[in-house]
């Protein structure tokens, strides 16, 4: 009797350490960001979400399509005349995106918005953004491997990118993205320093 | 004052620095082969050179093009003997023309950057300038006309 009991015991042991695992690797992937003290999972989740809405906001995702033709406007349709991403994602031939696109935002509704960098990510690393899940698209922002190799440093900075931080000006007749620019900042850094979790779907 | 290299010369003009470069080429250098099409980047109409890229004049300000070369139709070549010039004329490819300097300006960077295009290329290439007239199909034979000269030397 007293075996059965104690076989018991460590089947249900064995039976919750499972579900541990099962509900750890189901909702969040570990990344080693943070330090012990200072990952929370489900604070971190919830950063994500925040930065999420703007990831996925066209001023964002509109430069990181799906496919090899940036999307333009609100409803983040592909580009009128159709220029192609190009090796290092500033365009082929004649239709490079600084051909049109200048350094500043041009006046008027309907003219090109302008960035120094205007650009989309490379060819050999296209870090899709559009019709990714905050799950997908998380674990993609931390894995050095899909994130343009940064490094926990270099995610923390990348906030500070001029053309991240562009989106913010996105020039007449654009809407903003919808967290302020400090709002993201902080999400962004709440995610990353609470251990880059990325939401269970 | 800024200073502006255009077809290998210089000029000093008095203009805004926002002022569109095409303006300063066509109202004040009197270089009217680059064409005012929709003003918004959008038509091709206005491409020229600038360091050697396809830049829209229209939204390109005077400024930026400041020490820098600028090359518009009327100094794309010596005698107007450019390849794609030529095989434009083979071809006779122009219905009202009023695209095709910047049809041949666009076309010129794809040639320089890939001396044989393909179809796919091309349009890659070519799909920024418009056409009203739809002398695509004539556009496209002159590129792959021009890109053979071009192997050949140059020249016919």
């Amino acid at each position: 009797m007293k075996q059965a009991t104690l076989h018991a015991r460590k089947a249900g042991v064995i039976i919750a350490l499972l579900g541990v695992v099962v509900v750890l690797s189901s909702s969040f992937r570990y990344v080693p960001h943070g330090s012990a003290s200072t990952r929370d999972s489900a604070v971190s989740a919830q950063a994500f979400m925040k930065v999420y809405s703007v990831l996925m906001s066209p001023r964002c995702v509109n430069c990181h399509p799906a496919g090899d033709v940036p999307l333009q406007g609100e409803l983040s349709q592909p580009h009128a005349m159709s220029p192609q991403r190009g090796d290092d994602g500033k365009g082929v031939y004649a239709m490079k995106c600084a051909n049109c696109h200048q350094a500043v935002n041009l006046p008027g509704p309907h003219m090109p918005p302008g960035n120094p960098n205007w650009h989309l990510p490379p060819a050999n690393m296209k870090m899709v953004f559009q019709g990714k899940t905050p799950r997908e698209l998380a674990l993609q922002l931390t894995n050095p491997a899909t994130n343009g190799n940064k490094d926990k440093k270099k995610l923390l900075e990348h906030a500070d990118d001029g053309l991240v931080v562009g989106g913010w000006n996105p020039g007449e007749g654009r809407a903003l993205p919808p967290l302020s620019y400090a709002e993201f900042k902080k999400a962004w850094r709440t995610w990353i320093e609470t251990g880059a979790y990325a939401p269970a779907k | 004052m800024i200073s502006l290299n255009v077809n290998g010369e210089s000029h000093s003009i008095d203009a805004d620095p926002e002022m569109p470069l095409l303006w300063a080429l066509r109202d004040i250098l009197n270089l009217t082969g680059t064409k005012y099409g929709c003003g918004v980047a959008q038509c091709g109409a206005c491409v020229v050179h600038l360091d050697g890229e396809a830049v829209r004049s229209c939204v390109t300000k005077v400024s930026r093009a400041g020490g820098r070369k600028v090359i518009t139709i009327e100094g794309l070549s010596a005698n107007n003997d450019h390849p794609l010039q030529k095989a434009w004329q083979e071809i006779d490819v122009p219905q009202c023309g009023y695209c095709h300097s910047g049809q041949i300006m666009s076309a010129a960077v794809l040639l320089r950057e890939n001396p044989n295009p393909t179809d796919a290329d091309i349009d890659a290439a070519m799909s920024g300038n418009i056409c009203r007239c739809g002398t695509y199909p004539r556009i496209r034979k002159a590129i792959h006309l021009a890109a053979a000269w071009q192997a050949k030397g140059n020249g016919r």
